[in-house]
């Protein structure tokens, strides 16, 4: 691979497609970065990861549509199979209500969290609409993928490309991963996979993502927001601060109303028992 | 938006009873620093007690506000990251004016140090430090000290709910009117909570009736409020998860502390059964009140009041515990 050069945008490119649900690239990234994760939980499905947070940084999805009926080829319908990872949003929610300024922007163009500047208030984790971040008990700050920050340093291209056997998981500058995501959409629809679609490969969602991905659904089906609802933390905040500024000239109204009512003497007088 | 189409896949950031109690405390203390101000600055003479009580209040409810902050925090000890950034390379104070909660540092460091020098010219004033009856910070200065101090109080009691809706969570980021919410409700938990405290102080009851008054005020405020919390939600489909089982438990509590404002209002309007007539305030001060505030019933101002704080606690309970 070519040099990791500071001053480029890198990032993910995941196309869901080729994806056989190996999971070694959450194995790779629990080895590299030394997550001990969690006790394995064994439910009706294939995933015993659960979800992404602190221990798990690449989280492979598996979405079961598969009918009662046999009914023709699945055409990679019927198990939808995605590693799924902190997006790296280019307006990052978690980043916007940071109160400590813990998650910066990195020289790569990811979105990093110092674990030695976190205080562990948790406002990013209430913040990131993709269910990323979460608090390490141990150390009690906020935790998630890093973009292989210190292998990147190190020229190295994250664990998790590295390991994955069918090149779902592809790394490199954000720009040229988004030309090879082009051009492999535009193969799967002229092979008749009309249901392949791209995620946050441009600014629609969170201005764009660095790590985005090839989907054979709409983005719900794999609980990614739609476009309507990719919306920022800070949205509220003049609804919000309008609506307690409305209530608080009510109150100081309704204290003045409280305070005058008794300086009417006719009104008084009546109050006699 | 049309039903049910906002999407939420966020995690829960577990914040629970530390964080319930400090919205609790913000909210009673910002309020009662209002009040107290506006018995001084628009009261008369008998009002003077309830209003000294009113910034006692304010103080002592504030103190465990940053404890209760920074236990809540994985890091204790970095509470102080809040304020500094530690950033390599990027020291400086850390100001978001868009993250609530950055905002919310600050104006409870400047708010708690109006409350402490309310707190401290009110003992003064009381003759609890130094000799008996001292003077307060009188003229324009006092006031406009005061009333910047309500503004922050005011501030403080409802920024707790724009924190809340600054994020992606369900319910809390579907509505704007939780920051009014919070402050409504803290308003009339501070209005219960004086009517509750001048029990112990018989120089304050002159201003009972004026309390009485704010609280039922407040309580049709707030209700309004919680009308305009439901009608936010429909849209988005989320009122489901904030009214569901047991959730509704705490609702039904929240709506109980509601009912003595709002049935006193239905059933006397803004009278006070038992309120000295304005004349008889202004002559004298302790004698008349306290023999007017004996004929208020307990009800009124022991089980009423404590019907209301416990809806204001039930009421952020409902909303923080909901969701996560
Ligand atoms: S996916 Fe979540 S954690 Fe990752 S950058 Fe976006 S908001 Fe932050
Ligand atoms: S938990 Fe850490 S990274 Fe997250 S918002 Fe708080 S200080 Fe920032």
């Amino acid at each position: 691979m070519a040099e990791i050069t500071p001053g480029r945008a890198y990032g993910f490119f995941t196309d869901t497609s080729v994806c056989i649900g190996c999971k070694a690239c959450e194995v790779a990234c629990k080895e590299w970065n030394q997550l001990p994760g969690h006790e394995p939980a064994f439910g009706d499905g294939f995933d015993n990861t659960g979800g992404l947070d602190a221990q798990n940084w690449r989280h492979v999805q598996f979405i079961d549509n598969v009918p009662d009926q046999t009914m023709g080829t699945g055409q990679g319908k019927a198990w939808l199979m995605m590693s799924d990872v902190c997006k790296h949003c280019k307006e990052a929610s978690c980043m916007e209500v940071c109160p400590t300024g813990a998650i910066i922007r990195t020289e790569f163009d990811s979105v990093y969290i110092q674990p030695d500047v976190c205080n562990g208030c948790r406002n990013c984790i209430a913040a990131c609409p993709y269910d990323v971040i979460s608090q390490d008990e141990q150390k009690g700050v906020a935790q998630k993928c890093t973009l292989c920050y210190d292998r990147m340093q190190g020229n190295m291209e994250p664990a998790c490309a590295k390991a994955c056997p069918t090149d779902s998981i592809q790394f490199g500058p954000v720009d040229e991963l988004r030309q090879a995501a082009q051009q492999r959409v535009t193969d799967l629809q002229e092979q008749g996979v009309t249901e392949a679609r791209l995620y946050g490969d441009d600014s629609s969602i969170y201005g764009g993502l660095n790590a985005f991905f090839l989907l054979m659904d709409k983005p719900e089906a794999y609980n990614l927001p739609n476009e309507q609802n990719a919306v920022l933390p800070r949205r509220n905040n003049a609804g919000g601060y309008l609506a307690t500024l409305g209530t608080a000239v009510l109150g100081v109204f309704g204290g003045l109303i409280a305070l005058r009512r008794r300086r009417e003497p006719a009104a008084e007088e009546g109050d006699q028992p | 938006m049309t039903l049910a189409q906002a999407q939420h896949f966020v995690a829960p950031p577990h914040w629970t009873w530390y964080i319930l109690f400090y919205f609790f405390v913000a909210g009673i203390s910002g309020g009662s620093y209002l009040i107290a101000t506006l018995f001084r600055l628009r009261g008369d003479r008998a009002d003077e007690p309830a209003a000294r009580l009113g910034y006692y209040v304010a103080f002592v409810a504030l103190l465990p506000a940053p404890i209760l902050l920074t236990l809540d925090l994985g890091k204790p000890l970095r509470f102080w990251h809040m304020m500094w950034n530690t950033t390599p390379g990027e020291p400086g104070l850390n100001f978001k004016y868009w993250s609530p909660m950055s905002v919310g540092v600050w104006a409870l460091l400047l708010f708690g140090v109006f409350a402490t020098v309310s707190f401290l010219e009110s003992l003064v004033r009381d003759g609890k430090l130094g000799r008996p009856g001292g003077r307060g910070l009188d003229g324009v200065f006092g006031r406009v000290f005061i009333t910047v101090g309500a503004i922050l109080g005011l501030f403080i009691a409802g920024y707790t709910g724009v924190l809340l809706a600054v994020s992606n969570q369900p319910v809390w980021s579907d509505t704007w009117a939780l920051g009014g919410l919070f402050l409504a409700s803290g308003l009339s938990g501070s209005a219960a909570m004086l009517v509750l405290l001048q029990r112990a102080r018989p120089a304050a009851r002159a201003s009972e009736g004026t309390l009485v008054r704010s609280e039922r005020l407040y309580a049709v405020l707030e209700l309004a409020l919680i009308v305009i919390f439901v009608v936010t939600l429909i849209p988005d489909g989320t009122l489901g998860i904030v009214f569901g089982f047991p959730w509704l438990l705490l609702w039904l509590v929240a709506f109980a502390g509601l009912v003595p404002g709002i049935a006193g209002l239905l059933t006397s309007g803004l009278t006070v059964r038992g309120e000295p007539a304005a004349a008889h305030r202004q002559s004298g001060s302790g004698g008349t009140a306290v023999a007017a505030a004996e004929r208020t019933s307990v009800m009124t101002s022991v089980a009423m009041p404590v019907l209301v704080l416990l809806g204001v606690l039930a009421l952020r309970a409902a909303i923080i515990f909901s969701i996560q």
